[in-house]
């Protein structure tokens, strides 16, 4: 990336390249000042994999200091309506089976499961790309469920791109644009204005297919943005990307996404992107949603054991019996053991996720002491897989294996063949729905 | 200083065998193009500039009185006569090139877009005509044409034609048999490239607003550009210097360069002014190979395909 930002932002020639399209903007030249103002912020060259933990401090800091004044949208933000949503491919199982789902007006919400659960179907039915059996899509406030794609304001970045290869990157940003009847002038003031903000203005001229594949990624990119849809639908965009890149366009991606205040639909099998970029996720499976809701909603208390395994490492063990009969605690019969528990739910599986769980080492010498402190399940450690910061644990509790991940803070890690506790906090303990 | 000069030995040596290598397989196709090719088109060239004998045989002196015969200039005065053959055989190339496009360009996406079990049987009913022997299946259209057949009666019926006159003789015939020719050549490129149509840009120009005719316009027809331009070169070139069809379906007014040429060599008896013919149709093709590349760049594909 850092390849190929030749300019910086704030050179006298750029600001008279950016003039026109602020003429155009309904804010005059101050909408235009203040994209020139967040285009060296927007795509950060030090964005790197380092700031994976500070992302979201830091997200949160531009969102509340642009949200008074937006950049590049100059219109309001849009919420979506899904009703029923039913499709079928020929004869084979359902892709989508029932399914509604509320969007609200800027947010990031992420469509997430695995290959074949309908989540790119869902999108494409967003884009009108794919014909409905049933139901009703609405969106900011319009039915468009017979629209074809072309009428909608809903723009997709595909995974592949589908950049047009025998057209120049600035073609190709102006396609859309061109398409909707923009004047020429407006048109190109407009793609200048877009090639400046992804930091691609000195590639304009080039043909797509001279571009690497992190460039390409932002072409496609900004041949949405440039048209400024009601939504933007992204599909697995980031897929064919290597991993450093990868995670370096989350973040930008997300950090665009606040600033612009756009509503972005965005579909990935990764759940680790999913809860780094979303405010909301929808989980699907088999065409159905299986749970929608925040990303530590969705991980800390999902709906199902689907959702459970899906979204991370679970230990799931049946509920063989429950005693309410204490006031304070809930008693739980699992083949760990007796577990006591706060508010578990009414499920009949237990989750326990494994960063929830700690190891204690038990001197020999108290081992026979069976049970004595509440939910604390001996074992002895199975494999211990060592990964500098946190160290992974198979630990064996009553003949039933139990993954742990135990944080690296310098202290003794217990060693393989080592008799632990398996410390389980009551208010971590929550049931699910087989 | 040793080792460098060792390597750089060896690797010119490694050349050397390389090359000696690859001549020793290209040699015998080579040889053949030489002889049977390259030599007799430069004979030919050469009796273009001969004068004609009295038996129709080149001989000396050189001159170029064979290319001011192919411009018009005869014994009785200049004439158009050779001279509008080669605007019939231009414009009979064009017009049956653009007709063959027009007529392919469905057929190959209706068949790409068919259930994948029928594509080769649709294919082989493009195919199989071409492996018939063209002057018969050209005997074939005059007994379609000809007087008296329904196709001809309906025109007739219309005022298209004189009454007993039949759809051939005509430059009409001439045209309706080379696309019929010619068919299968474009089909098949355009088959090629609608088979491989990447329809995630066909998406993408939907998604960023185009209509279903700029959709075609700008995602799909660039897309099938190599094969178009492969089909033209494919049609155009044969179709300028067409023999049988003219031949049998043009008549007196229907002649085209290949006719005028193969009746110099033949009828006339006038092989040097054949052979300007000959030359003509080697530039007229070399002019048209010239503009489609300057296309096929223009519009951004298929510079591969237009050598």
């Amino acid at each position: 990336m850092s390849a190929v930002d030749g300019k910086d932002a704030g050179t006298p020639e750029q600001h008279m390249t950016r003039k026109p399209a602020g003429a155009r903007a309904p804010g005059g030249t101050h909408a235009s000042e203040s994209v020139s103002e967040h285009v060296g912020e927007s795509f950060d060259d030090n964005a790197g994999e380092n700031l994976g933990d500070t992302v979201n401090e830091s997200v949160g800091e531009s969102h509340g200091t642009n949200a008074d004044q937006p950049a590049l949208p100059r219109r309001a933000a849009s919420s979506i309506q899904l009703k029923g949503l039913h499709k079928r491919f020929g004869n084979e199982v359902a892709a989508l089976d029932g399914v509604d789902l509320s969007i609200q007006p800027g947010e990031f919400f992420t469509l997430l499961g695995p290959s074949g659960c309908g989540k790119t179907t869902l999108l494409r039915i967003l884009a009108g790309l794919e014909a409905l059996d049933e139901g009703q899509v609405v969106i900011g406030g319009r039915d468009v469920t017979e629209v074809p794609p072309h009428q909608r304001s809903v723009n997709t970045v595909f995974q592949s791109y589908a950049l047009f290869p025998h057209l120049s990157v600035r073609d190709n940003l102006a396609f859309g644009l061109k398409m909707r009847g923009v004047a020429p002038r407006e048109r190109e003031a407009r793609v200048a204005e877009m090639a400046e903000f992804i930091k691609l203005g000195s590639l304009i001229d080039r043909r797509v297919d001279q571009l690497s594949g992190g460039q390409r990624q932002r072409i496609a990119l900004a041949r949405a943005l440039v048209c400024e849809p009601d939504v933007l639908l992204l599909d697995e965009p980031l897929s064919a990307l290597d991993a450093g890149l990868r995670s370096q366009i989350q973040i930008e991606l997300l950090r665009l996404q606040k600033r612009l205040g756009m509503t972005f639909v965005f579909v990935t099998h990764d759940q680790q992107e999913a809860m780094v970029m979303s405010d909301r996720i929808a989980v699907l499976d088999s065409g159905s949603l299986q749970q929608v809701g925040s990303p530590r909603e969705i991980y800390e208390r999902p709906a199902n054991a689907f959702v459970a395994r899906f979204m991370g490492h679970a230990n799931l063990f049946d509920v063989t019996a429950r005693d309410d009969s204490r006031s304070d605690a809930i008693r739980l019969t699992t083949p760990l053991g007796v577990l006591t528990a706060q508010a578990p739910g009414t499920g009949s599986l237990l989750l326990l996720r494994p960063e929830t769980l700690d190891l204690r080492r038990r001197p020999a010498s108290e081992f026979e002491r069976h049970d004595v402190l509440e939910n604390h399940l001996p074992g002895r450690v199975q494999e211990r897989l060592y990964r500098g910061s946190h160290a992974e644990y198979r630990v064996e509790v009553a003949g039933v294996s139990v993954q742990v991940v135990v944080n690296n803070r310098g202290g003794q890690l217990p060693e393989v063949g080592d008799q632990v506790d398996v410390v389980v906090a009551a208010q971590d303990l929550i049931t699910l729905r087989g | 200083m040793a080792y460098h000069t060792t390597l750089a030995t060896a690797r010119s040596r490694a050349v050397v065998a390389e090359s000696r290598h690859l001549l020793l397989t290209v040699a015998p196709g080579a040889l053949w193009i030489i002889v049977f090719l390259v030599l007799p088109s430069l004979y030919l060239m050469s009796v273009a500039f001969m004068t004609n004998g009295p038996y129709g045989l080149p001989e000396m002196p050189l001159s170029l009185t064979s290319f001011q015969q192919l411009a018009g200039q005869g014994f009785l005065g200049w004439s158009p006569g050779n001279l509008m053959t080669l605007g019939r055989s231009l414009w009979q190339t064009v017009l049956s090139t653009v007709l063959v496009v027009l007529v392919a360009y469905p057929i190959a996406y209706y068949i790409s877009q068919s259930d994948q079990r029928w594509r080769p049987i649709m294919l082989l009913a493009v195919v199989v005509p071409s492996w018939t022997n063209q002057v018969i299946r050209t005997f074939g259209w005059m007994n379609l044409l000809a007087p008296g057949t329904p196709l001809a009666e309906l025109a007739e019926a219309m005022g298209m034609i004189a009454p007993n006159m039949g759809l051939y003789p005509s430059n009409f015939a001439v045209t309706l048999g080379l696309v019929y020719n010619f068919l299968p050549f474009m089909v098949l490129p355009l088959y090629a490239a609608f088979e491989k149509l990447n329809l995630s840009l066909v998406e993408a120009a939907q998604d960023l607003y185009a209509s279903p005719l700029k959709t075609f316009w700008h995602a799909v027809f660039p897309q099938t550009l190599p094969g178009l331009l492969a089909g033209v070169v494919l049609v155009a070139i044969p179709a300028f210097g067409m023999y049988v069809i003219p031949e049998l379906l043009g008549g007196g007014k229907g002649m085209m360069l290949g006719n005028l040429v193969a009746n110099q060599f033949a009828g006339s008896a006038n092989w040097p002014l054949g052979a300007a013919g000959a030359i003509l149709m080697l530039i007229a093709t070399f002019i048209g190979l010239y503009a489609m590349r300057r296309i096929g760049k223009r519009l951004g594909g298929g510079e591969e395909v237009v050598i």
